[in-house]
């Protein structure tokens, strides 16, 4: 399997990437990593007359914190993130799902940018984002705006992502150190898309819950943030009885196809069984 | 669509060729360069039979272009004997633990290994299970693969050890 023919670019700069693509107009496409666009190349299902890689744009690169916001590079990979202390000091969630994507090479090349701003509800970090409340750069011609990753996701492959624009950066303010964190992913095999997943922060104070985020991957057409879920949550002790109660609610918002990963009905469960396992991990892990 | 000249380091050689944007890197390989190690599997990013050696990263070629390894190193399956034919020790691992049958994984599983023992010489089994768990092979069940990993590392973590003494 071979993609159609394309002219190729490699821009060094973001001005340069966002002026191709404005100049270039629909039939020109930004290149992450390339694990889900030249499949789909090669299949004959994403036409295009132009690549722009964004391989060789250093400013899309790199880990920092500022001032209590993480700030990712777009063009970072799931390997540079499983190899940050910066992640593992402060958001070490990041780290849990991220080694749940694809295999090693896949990871090696994999971005988080390209995970996030694909659109496909069955990558894990839109939903992990979605719980952290991460907000992405979005960059086109006239300058950047943030989008909020609650607020980001429309449809299956259908974002806030406007022609033109490519996503630069990933930011997401720091949670609170002791701060009880999971993600839980049932999958067939390594390498397979979640068959349901749940992502959890809470924090905890004098045995009763704070904050809890909790977000769905891969039982909708988009991820899930589960606002009544996480709500439900606040103010009890994370017994039987509250956690009961997120994962009725959280269930209560999926809608996932039927398809080779199960019967829709099974997948909610197991978004259930996923939530319920993260919860009591970040609840072991949470301080207070 | 015009062709894209590309330079490279393969196998420690300066190459240089003109491919076309639509070239896989598996392609370039097998057909521009006869490097036949490397081979194509599934075409889907699964198997791992195509993985090869690129800038310190193992990657699955069929799912990068040869322009983008324009100024990269590659290193594939043809890359790991010494130049006067001793095998690499992960090479004789394989040989030695039967960690092959019909041998379409095994050039993918000896690069992904390589750069596995690159980043962790002394893995436990778990930790070379989860290092070649994006390669797949239908043959062997993996034991003697995961022997042949372990033989490997003993040898270059010994190696290692008697050029320190």
């Amino acid at each position: 399997m071979i993609p159609g023919s394309f002219s190729y670019h490699a821009p060094t700069t973001v001005e340069d990437a966002v002026g191709l693509l404005a100049e270039l107009g629909d039939e020109a496409r930004p290149l992450a990593g390339g694990h889900s666009l030249l499949p789909m190349m090669k299949l004959r299902l994403a036409p295009l007359e132009h690549l722009v890689d964004l391989r060789k744009i250093a400013d899309l690169k790199g880990i920092r914190e500022e001032g209590g916001t993480l700030v990712i590079g777009a063009m970072t990979t799931q390997a540079e993130i499983l190899a940050s202390d910066v992640i593992a000091g402060h958001c070490p969630v990041i780290q849990e799902t991220a080694a749940l994507i694809a295999d090693p090479q896949v990871r090696y090349v994999g971005t988080l940018g390209g995970n996030v701003a694909n659109g496909d509800p069955a990558n894990d970090m839109p939903a992990l984002m979605q719980c952290l409340d991460a907000s992405y750069v979005l960059t086109g011609k006239g300058g950047s705006r943030e989008v909020k990753a609650r607020d980001f996701y429309e449809g299956a492959f259908f974002t806030a992502l406007q022609e033109g624009e490519i996503l630069t950066a990933v930011k997401l303010p720091i949670p609170p150190a002791g701060h009880g964190y999971a993600y839980e992913k049932l999958k067939r095999k390594i390498g397979d898309y979640a068959t349901a997943a749940a992502a959890v922060v809470i924090t905890m104070a004098g045995g009763s819950c704070k904050t809890a985020a909790i977000a769905l991957t891969n039982v909708g057409e988009t991820p899930l943030y589960a606002e009544a879920a996480s709500a439900a949550l606040v103010g009890t002790s994370v017994d039987k009885a509250a956690i009961d109660q997120a994962v009725s609610l959280a269930e209560g918002i999926t809608a996932p196809a039927s398809d080779g990963r199960g019967p829709a009905d099974y997948r909610t469960k197991m978004a259930g069984v996923m939530l319920r396992r993260a919860l009591q991990r970040a609840l072991e892990r949470a301080a207070g | 669509m015009a062709k894209m000249q590309i330079s490279l380091t393969l196998n420690g050689q300066q190459v240089e060729a003109l491919v076309e944007p639509r070239s896989l890197l598996i392609h370039f390989l097998r057909e521009q360069m006869q490097l036949t190690g490397a081979h194509i599997g599934c075409e889907t990013t699964h198997c791992g039979a195509c993985t090869v050696d690129l800038d310190g990263k193992s990657v699955k070629s069929c799912t990068v272009l040869a322009v983008q390894a324009d100024g990269a190193e590659v290193t594939t399956i043809e890359g790991m004997a010494a130049p006067d034919g001793t095998l690499h020790a992960l090479q004789e691992g394989f040989a030695e633990m039967h960690g092959l049958q019909c041998g379409f994984c095994t050039p993918g599983m000896i690069m992904r290994a390589h750069r596995l023992l690159q980043e962790n010489p002394n893995p436990s089994d778990a930790e070379i299970r989860t290092g070649i768990s994006g390669n797949l092979c239908r043959c062997t069940g993996y034991q003697n693969i995961v022997k042949a990993i372990r033989y490997a590392a003993d040898k270059m973590n010994n190696a290692t050890k008697e050029a320190a003494e």
